[in-house]
């Protein structure tokens, strides 16, 4: 790369962070204006407007409009940009403390973790906590699977960062492969609806949900931030980490935990939707360099806008059909897999 | 930068209780010498040093800084006293070498907090000492192996530390960066203790030299009377013959089987 990184922390980073945000906002009203129904973007404006400050705006839309754009599409289009973002900051610091660039919580068997916590919850024991059993349960599953992931890979003495990753792909298809016999002993109708969310969805979203992810995201990416410089010097080894005086043991098992949090809950609202930990770090250390607190935010971002566009290529390649996003992004990351590897070599 | 003293009395550590890998071993390193550590392969070196830089704790004795226990202090503390450049590469995560650099600030940062102008400072005066300030803004990944062993050594130096524990760091260097590594450690002023394969490089540049064979301190004192011709035959299994290089009147050790 030509650009001098000195230039690219001055003038490339916060232009990075600004044209993000810009176009996060601008992506958010995108997804809200197309659909089945296009609803224009000035409508879409003037019905948030309004929402936020009833005075403001006289409404000169159908109720039907307002409520494709705030009952249906909006909040869709958060949840999109809080699983895009969440999944993302889970992948850029899994690769730190594994030191594996192909870190990633789908890779991993963490998501697959959730999934099976979801599948639990909805198929067998019911929401026996209310609205919080699917999240809690995902949270769970995504834990048990993170701590298997790390007792195979001491079993296996796996301790090696690349081994560690081969660990979670095993553990991955033995908890998948769990899940799958939990759907084929539930109830055939909701396993109906099972399989599809699995398969990642977001075409549930609703207001009254969308506080529990928020204020888990929130949460999880400030305890990464503040963390950022040892994730930093976890990428130059474990043992001299470790004389830097980090805990190395302890804090590797944090990020996991924080991470599984985060994971399971995206999960519980999302379905499975790999490849977005893995793909958008790798975008973003090219655009802002590799220091994490650069590479969080920047990761968070990015992740937002690409999950809200793969949700709007879900609903519109063959609209009226919602596609699963987690197909969207399968084929994206499948494709992004193979650069990787062409780059490499 | 300051030095520290190091005393280590009859430390020895195992895997398992009835497998010691390194035998109860005592020597004393004073402040701002060099010690050479040499032996075979599998002699317990890196053990040694693994001990001395907190990352096992000794089955039996004690690692003395100053007449302080690492082992009293907390890991932070001890990262703000010893400074280790191992063979560990750091995975390429598009991180600059200023960016590496300023790793080694870590231990004295207060929690959460990013380095101020003070630590800027001090980093770069790590890059110039190992004449790294044009590569300040390379990535890392883009450097070749002697440029990343200096990265290495100008982190520990930002670590501003009172001893420096080196394994092998001449290894896969080329001749000029080995004397380049070596003549640039001897000036640093702090206490250090390196382990190095080459026991010619040993005995010209460590004040000190202490010979491991299978886990045990086989002798310990000035290169010209430890490494003999006898002790390396001891310790290496090879044939050593001590001759004199002319004209400079140097004492050159040559190996045969």
């Amino acid at each position: 790369m030509s650009i001098p990184p000195a230039t690219r922390r001055k003038i490339i980073v916060p232009s990075v962070m600004i044209t993000g945000l810009a176009l996060l906002g601008l992506s958010i009203c995108v997804a809200v204006s197309v659909g089945a129904v296009v609803v224009p973007l000035q409508t879409v404006w003037g019905i948030m407007a309004h929402h936020l400050s009833p005075a403001l705006v006289t409404p000169d839309w159908s109720t039907g409009q307002q409520a494709i754009v705030w009952q249906i599409r909006l909040p869709r289009a958060l949840l999109a940009a809080m699983v895009g973002a969440g999944l993302a900051l889970v992948g850029a610091s899994l690769q730190s403390v594994t030191r594996n660039p192909l870190a990633d919580p789908h890779l991993l068997g963490i998501s697959a973790g959730g999934a099976f916590g979801a599948i639990l919850a909805l198929l067998h024991t019911g929401l026996f906590l209310g609205l919080l059993t699917v999240p809690l349960m995902a949270f769970l599953g995504a834990l048990g699977a993170t701590f298997l992931v790390l007792s195979v890979s001491s079993f296996a003495q796996a301790t090696s960062a690349d081994r560690l990753v081969l660990a979670g792909v095993a553990v991955s298809f033995i908890v998948m492969s769990c899940a799958n016999v939990l759907i084929f002993l539930g109830d055939p109708r909701a396993a109906h609806t099972v399989v599809f969310w699995m398969l990642g969805g977001l075409g549930l979203a609703q207001w009254d949900q969308l506080i529990y992810p928020a204020v888990i995201l929130l949460g999880c990416a400030a305890w990464f931030m503040m963390n950022a410089g040892r994730l930093n010097a976890m990428t130059i080894g474990d043992e001299t980490a470790s004389t830097l005086g980090i805990p190395v043991a302890r804090f590797r098992l944090a990020v996991f935990i924080v991470g599984a949090l985060l994971t399971g809950v995206m999960v519980a609202f999302s379905g499975i939707i790999g490849f977005v930990g893995l793909m958008i770090p790798h975008i973003v250390r090219m655009m802002v360099g590799g220091d994490y607190a650069r590479v969080l935010p920047a990761s968070a971002l990015v992740g937002a806008i690409f999950l809200i566009w793969a949700d709007i290529a879900a609903r519109t390649l063959m609209a009226p059909e919602d596609i699963p996003i987690g197909i969207v992004t399968g084929l994206i990351g499948g494709a992004f897999f193979i650069w990787l590897l062409r780059r490499k070599a | 930068m300051t030095a520290a003293a190091l005393r280590v009395q009859d430390l020895s550590w195992g895997p398992k209780q009835d497998l010691p890998v390194l035998h109860p071993t005592s020597f004393e390193v004073g402040a701002g010498r060099i010690l050479g550590i040499v032996g075979a392969n599998g002699a317990g070196k890196s053990t040694l040093l693994r001990l001395l830089y907190r990352f096992l704790r000794p089955d039996t004795g004690q690692v003395l800084l100053d007449d302080r226990d690492i082992w009293t202090m907390s890991a932070r503390d001890v990262a703000r006293n010893i400074a280790v450049v191992l063979q560990e590469q750091p995975t390429d995560f598009a991180l600059t070498v200023r960016e590496i650099v300023a790793l080694g600030r870590t231990p004295h940062l207060s929690a959460f907090a990013s380095g101020g102008a003070r630590d800027a400072t001090i980093v770069m005066d790590a890059l110039a000492q190992l004449n790294l300030a044009d590569f300040a803004d390379r990535m890392f990944g883009t450097l070749s192996g002697g440029e990343r062993q200096r990265v290495m050594v100008a982190r520990a130096l930002a670590q501003q530390p009172r001893l420096l524990v080196l394994d092998e760091p001449t290894n896969h260097l080329d001749i000029r960066h080995q004397l380049e590594v070596l003549i640039l450690i001897k000036g640093l002023g702090t206490t250090i203790v390196t382990s190095l394969h080459d026991i010619n490089l040993a005995a010209t540049h460590a004040d000190d030299v202490l010979v491991l064979s299978k886990g045990e301190m086989l002798t310990f004192g000035p290169p010209d009377h430890v490494l003999t011709e006898e002790m390396i035959a001891r310790s290496f299994g090879v044939r050593a013959q001590r001759q004199h290089l002319h004209p400079s009147g140097d004492a050159h050790l040559t190996f045969h089987l």
